[in-house]
């Protein structure tokens, strides 16, 4: 009675009954790995909470006072307004931590959960026609995340989100021509910048760039409710017909149930596995570093490109062109975006198949996409692997300089290697199932006969 | 009394009846009550509200060991159970039917077509549609730039001189971190020092040197660089020129018989400088050598700067060589 009340009252207002009709029966395909770009929404949900939370107690201010809160050892220390207010919410704010600690931990999860989406995107065919929107949309997501996620740490101000920083414009500035007017007008002159680039730094990072993956958001998921989900072939499944739970009752209590699962676990961690202790690496100076930094894993990438290139300036006659950075910082990412903003272009082009697609390919059946797909991630992969050589180093005491003259190396034969195999493994698939198949008929025959 | 309450009752019975409702077609298939798992449920969600009211009150106690521990674990179980109770509801409570439907048509040829004349109709009053949509391409554009144009208040765009300024100068004092001036004396061979121009400002990038005292075997400056030492001190810019992080490792070869050079380090990409070769690359992704400052002793015994650097300070950039550093 009440359900009929409520539908009465919006229906007569806003004459939305039969499109909330259909809305409740619109169909998710049933495969767990459709749920990946749901684990990133929620993420995003458990970002902005927590966020606005911790902007409630944060100043983006560098102006340098002395510390003289509870936590000892930085007791006398000189630190920006900026350090200082992290640090007072990590001690001094009542669930201040926890709700840092989650923050942090949920960016971390966002970034994975939208990578392992991008991989899940790409080895099936869903971003191909009629749905490039949808995946140049998330692609670009990704990119914006990556800054979202290197602004936030850069935020707190502490040793190694001001090395992160130096990083940032050194790379800025290798941008061939501009670099030097671009890291100018970011940072309001030469490193370390205004007083006001703490205050950019943080309208980028609490509205433009949440604002704008609010509407990329809004877009990325309009998109995929017009054309409908992708989906994979059965029986029933086929290229003109869509089966799947429907949104209610079906989906709702597993989509929640998912939602407060991602929830419920960011918490547990952050409540429970310490992340980036602040208080530990100390406030930053232009003049002071520490050995065996490490960045958020979702730059680890950048990092290994950035320690893997050779000692070189592109110069002529002394006068420089492109300095080293641009190789592993601008160009290496660009490549790799590059490679997977043009990709469903290229496979149109190469295969000539300029059709419609609502059924998935399994990895198998597309063995040159999986192949260098593969490729492309063993480079990626080896790259970021080479950015914890120096860990390695530490931890097992094999010579860092070595190691890297290894990783120069194996960056360009892994790619050939771990393509080869996948192209290998998808075709023995598909001639398994040939026989397999054969074998299913010359069965039923000999049945028959 | 009781007999006029049976027939009242009797007759509100009779007159009450409504005709039996027509069943109507189901939206969800039935399906058979479970109710262990409503059972279960209910409790789920009994757990979770149990939960929560512990991360109040433990959020409402004072400081106590461990407290965002508790905190996290509290929250964390109670969306947990919430969780937890709406997955069994899907799996068990809940019929979750799988449906068919049409995927959309691809594509939609007479409202294409309709949309297109719509607007090839409306434009057909003008009659100079080219300079029509160029006037308003050039208004559009014009605008664009004037909003954007405010942007270039954010830094010096053009002016790059802040770039190679430094606050070293001829006579110039360094100091350690607590404005101390460092002695020549000070300076001992297997130990790095980092120093600051005496009175300037510690963050500015061109500020911070390390200095080492180079045994003279090591020691082999280039002709540029020739009498740039301070007998066997030697001072170069504490940041890196790959990416702009502070150089925070010293390799001396005193405790690595394998390493045969003294080496400056910078922590983040492995650049490799020589300080006994006026800071030449070594190893790792730096494209250029780390600008030396020349030193001199004074009649005290404190070091001061001879110059300023040889090269700019810092990462480099497009044409950074073009002009030397020079004073600020």
């Amino acid at each position: 009675m009440i359900t009929r009340k409520v539908v009465r009252f919006l229906d007569e207002r806003s004459n939305t009954a039969p499109f909330l009709r259909k809305t409740l029966r619109y169909l998710f395909p049933d495969h767990w790995s459709f749920l990946l770009g749901e684990v990133a929404l929620y993420c995003f949900i458990v970002l902005v909470a927590t966020g606005t939370y911790l902007a409630l107690f944060y100043t983006d201010s560098t102006a340098t006072v002395v510390y003289h809160g509870p936590y000892v050892p930085l007791q006398g220390q000189q630190m920006t307004e900026a350090y200082k207010s992290v640090v007072d919410i990590s001690t001094t704010v009542k669930a201040g931590l926890l709700i840092r600690q989650t923050h942090h931990w949920a960016a971390d999860v966002f970034v994975a959960a939208i990578v392992l989406h991008v991989l899940r995107i790409f080895f099936t065919g869903a971003y191909r026609k009629p749905r490039e929107l949808t995946y140049w949309i998330g692609l670009t997501m990704l990119m914006v995340t990556l800054l979202e996620g290197f602004l936030g740490y850069s935020l707190a101000d502490d040793l190694l989100s001001g090395m992160g920083l130096a990083i940032a414009y050194g790379v800025a500035l290798s941008i061939p021509f501009a670099g030097a007017n671009l890291a100018a007008l970011i940072w309001g002159g030469p490193f370390p910048g205004t007083h006001s680039f703490f205050a950019r730094m943080y309208i980028a990072h609490v509205f433009l760039i949440p604002a704008l993956l609010a509407v990329l958001i809004t877009a990325h998921l309009a998109l995929v409710a017009l054309r409908h989900h992708t989906q994979f072939r059965s029986t029933r499944a086929t290229e003109r017909r869509l089966v799947g739970v429907p949104l209610f009752p079906g989906q709702t209590p597993r989509s929640l149930g998912l939602l407060f699962a991602v929830a419920g676990v960011l918490f547990l961690l952050g409540g429970l596995v310490q992340i980036n202790p602040i208080w530990l690496w100390g406030p930053y100076h232009t003049y002071s570093a520490t050995n065996g930094a490490q960045p958020d894993w979702y730059l680890g990438w950048l990092i290994g490109a950035l320690r893997l290139v050779p000692g070189f300036d592109v110069t002529i006659d002394g006068y420089t062109l492109v300095p080293n950075p641009f190789w592993g910082g601008v160009l290496f990412p660009l490549l790799v975006f590059g490679f997977l903003l043009v990709w469903p272009f290229a496979e149109r082009h190469a295969t000539g198949d300029y059709g419609y697609h609502n059924v998935l390919d399994r990895p198998r059946d597309a063995p040159w996409r999986t192949a260098i797909g593969f490729a492309v991630l063993a480079w990626v992969f080896m790259i970021f692997l080479a950015g914890s050589a120096d860990r390695i180093d530490v931890l097992f005491d094999l010579p860092y300089t070595a190691q890297i003259f290894v990783y120069r190396i194996v960056i360009w034969i892994a790619p050939v290697v771990v393509g080869v195999i996948a192209y290998r493994v998808c075709t023995e698939l598909q001639a398994g199932e040939r026989v397999e198949r054969d074998r299913g008929r010359a069965r039923r025959e000999a049945e028959f006969s | 009394m009781r007999v006029r309450d049976a027939l009242i009752a009797g007759a509100l019975l009779l007159a009450g009846r409504r005709p039996p409702k027509r069943p109507r077609a189901r939206e969800v298939p039935p399906g058979e009550p479970n109710p262990r798992a409503e059972l279960l449920v209910i409790a789920l969600f009994g757990l979770a509200a149990l939960s929560a009211c512990a991360f109040v009150a433990v959020y409402a106690l004072d400081r106590i060991p461990d407290q965002t521990q508790f905190l996290g674990l509290s929250l964390g179980l109670a969306l947990l159970f919430v969780a937890a109770g709406l997955i069994v509801t899907a799996h068990k409570l809940i019929v979750t039917e799988q449906l068919e439907d049409e995927y959309p048509p691809d594509e939609h040829p007479a409202e294409q077509e309709a949309i297109e004349h719509r607007v090839v109709d409306s434009g057909s009053r003008i009659t100079r549609k080219r300079l029509f949509g160029l006037a308003l391409g050039g208004a559009a554009g014009a605008i664009g730039v004037a909003v954007l144009a405010p942007v270039a208040s954010l830094g010096p765009v053009v002016d790059m001189d802040p770039f190679y300024a430094t606050p070293w100068r001829k006579g110039r004092r360094l100091v350690d971190q607590n404005g101390r001036p460092w002695r020549a004396s000070d300076i001992e061979e297997s130990d790095f020092y980092t120093a600051f121009p005496e009175g300037a400002d510690r963050e500015n990038v061109a500020s911070p040197v390390v200095v080492v005292r180079v045994a003279a075997r090591y020691l082999d400056l280039p002709p540029a660089n020739r009498g740039y030492d301070a007998h066997g001190v030697v001072a170069y810019s504490k940041i890196c020129t790959h990416a702009g992080c502070a150089i925070a490792l010293y390799r001396t070869p005193l405790f690595q018989p394998n390493e045969p050079k003294p080496a400056l380090v910078c922590p983040c990409h492995y650049s490799t400088f020589n300080p006994g070769t006026g800071g030449t690359v070594e190893f790792g992704p730096a494209g250029r050598k780390l600008p030396m400052l020349p030193l001199e002793i004074d009649a005290n015994g404190f070091l001061r700067a001879a110059g300023t650097f040889d090269e700019p300070v810092g990462p480099s950039w497009w044409g950074v060589r073009m002009r030397g550093a020079h004073q600020a």
